[in-house]
């Protein structure tokens, strides 16, 4: 069984300007125990897709079930067994931090919880901030209490939707470290991302989506594999010429283009000099997971039926 | 314990506690400012308003004020609870647990009487400091205490899942809300309007409210309290079938 099954999800916003086809026949399994990424530029679907796992949006057609349990006809026993790490920094202004974790962990029926709730503050580093009101908190600090939150009711299987968007370095390892240990404790973990490294070094699958739609679902060494193989890596003052420039990366004066073997590096290298080009810091390397993230969403996106 | 029952105890809890860690803004001032319409009110017309034969004009109002207070406040507690973790976004928490519509509807009108109650007791012990006040049908006090903080609670949730921005809101309290107190018996008899006002004010439900609640302290109603039970009752039963369909639809929670 699946800790988590996406089954023909479609989901249309119906809007004034027409329907919006946000997710177009979505279909995946995430097994239990997997580090699984959840990939796509803004917009692709990702959080809509959550949405719908979590319960917060209603899919227009297709079945998504968690631990075998469907989301809308069984949803007690699938949100019981899902924690959620939502993207947007949300807090009940009301509440002290160990209140607010009482009270998510009584809403799941989970009462007398506090020597978990005092494993989870000290593994997140909130030990010091138990009894202080979440107004009061830093943004760093709230998103440690969303995942505490998340994970007060030990779900076995945990969502984090784009977790470490503007949290400082530290943050972000003290996440993943506790992430990554509760992975090796069993619990399946789906993650999405746009900070491509975090993905390639902690998941062993990825999904990418485009425009509502799957695009790439394999081992993320796979990915990494098949794909864009070597990269040709400089750094230039000059303007690309132009039969350069539409297939490179360029990042300030980083260029990085896509290059297979020696004789492309030295067509590029040719090109480079007939045009008075100047590259320093020559290197060939490996290409890593937004290479191969930026060819599949430069692809021709596969059109959905009318 | 059964957990879908001991999640709606949560929240009631949760709800409960929240307004109680801001009970000077959601006890004391509209206890206080029950005090001000009895000072004003009561000083002003008790010798020259004659409701009833046997009770002075102070007697009269402060039942009044005490089931308006109550209505208020049921109706403030879940409708600005719901719109602020609405537009705050912290109402995720609540709909990524199990909780059934039940629950929500159980736990969010629950604190919303509690409030109601609480207020209405706190308007109730101030103000018999200014008029002698006997309970002469105590369970009609009760009944229908409880049955109009739990219509104006249910109607708070409504409007709380209804409204998505502070202005409806406040909207629905200023045009339908306060006009249908004010205009319900709380500070006149009825008796005393013209007949086609009188047949008007039989229609509000809001009337019987505080007609009921008001025949339990002098002993005179100006309408029937069977009409007004039934009524109660039959609105309460609307109104929780209202709000459980619209937590069946998702209105306006999930897009």
């Amino acid at each position: 069984m699946p800790a988590i099954s996406f089954q023909s999800v479609a989901k249309t916003f119906s809007g004034a300007r027409g329907d919006v086809h946000a997710l177009t026949d979505v279909s995946f399994d995430i097994q239990a125990g997997e580090f699984f990424g959840l990939l796509g530029p803004n917009g692709a679907g990702k959080t809509t897709l959550i949405s719908i796992l979590a319960g917060l949006s209603r899919a227009t057609r297709g079945r998504v079930t968690v631990m075998g349990h469907d989301v809308v006809t069984d949803y007690a026993a699938a949100r019981r067994s899902l924690g959620i790490v939502p993207q947007e920094l949300v807090f009940d202004p009301f509440f002290s931090v160990r209140e607010a974790l009482r009270i998510q962990s009584g809403y799941f029926g989970v009462h007398h919880n506090d020597a978990w709730i005092d494993e989870l503050l000290a593994h997140l580093g909130l030990a010091d901030k138990a009894d202080a009101n979440m107004r009061q908190l830093s943004g760093g600090m709230k998103r440690r209490v969303l995942v505490a939150q998340a994970l007060v009711h030990r779900p076995p299987v945990i969502v984090l939707d784009e977790p470490t968007a503007g949290v400082d370095v530290e943050l972000r390892q003290t996440l993943w470290q506790f992430v990554a240990r509760l992975n090796k404790e069993g619990h399946t973990v789906l993650l999405t991302t746009h900070y491509l490294e975090e993905a390639e070094a902690l998941c062993g699958r990825i999904a990418m989506l485009k425009q509502g739609r799957v695009v790439a679902l394999d081992r993320t060494s796979a990915l990494l594999a098949g794909r864009a193989s070597t990269m040709l890596r400089f750094k230039m003052d000059t303007p690309l010429p132009a039969s350069l420039a539409a297939q490179s990366r360029v990042t300030g004066r980083i260029v990085q283009i896509k290059a297979h073997d020696a004789r492309e590096v030295e067509a590029i290298l040719a090109t480079l000099r007939e045009a008075g080009g100047q590259p320093e810091d020559l290197e060939i390397g490996r290409a890593d997971l937004e290479d191969v993230f930026l060819e599949i969403m430069q692809g021709e996106p596969e059109r959905a039926p009318a | 314990m059964n957990g879908a029952l001991s999640g709606a105890r949560t929240l009631l809890y949760k709800e409960v506690l929240r307004f109680w860690k801001v009970s000077f803004q959601t006890v004391a001032a509209p206890v206080l400012t029950a005090v001000l319409y009895l000072l004003i009110f009561g000083h002003v017309l008790e010798d020259h308003v004659k409701v009833f034969d046997s009770i002075g004009y102070t007697s009269f109002l402060i039942p009044g004020l005490v089931m308006m207070s109550v209505l208020q406040n049921a109706f403030a507690n879940s409708s600005s609870s719901l719109i602020q973790s609405k537009i705050t976004g912290n109402l995720v928490f609540l709909l990524v647990a199990p909780l059934s519509h039940w629950a929500w509807f159980v736990a969010y009108v629950g604190a919303s009487m509690v409030r109601g109650l609480v207020v209405g007791s706190g308007v109730l012990l101030v103000t018999l400091w200014f008029a002698p006040l006997h309970a002469v049908e105590p369970w009609w006090i009760v009944i229908f205490a409880f049955l109009g903080a739990g219509m104006l609670g249910s109607l708070g949730l409504i409007a709380g899942l209804w409204a998505e921005k502070f202005d409806q809101m406040a909207g629905f309290q200023n045009f339908i809300i306060m006009p249908m107190t004010f205009l319900s018996g709380v500070f006149y008899s009825v008796h005393s309007l013209p007949s086609f006002w009188q047949t008007v004010s039989h229609l509000n439900p809001f009337f019987y409210m505080i007609d009921g609640f008001r025949y339990g302290f002098t002993g005179h109603a100006d309408g029937s309290l069977a009409v007004g039970v039934t009524i109660m009752v039959a609105a309460n039963l609307a109104l929780a079938l209202l709000a459980r369909s619209l937590f069946s639809a998702g209105y306006r929670l999930k897009p």
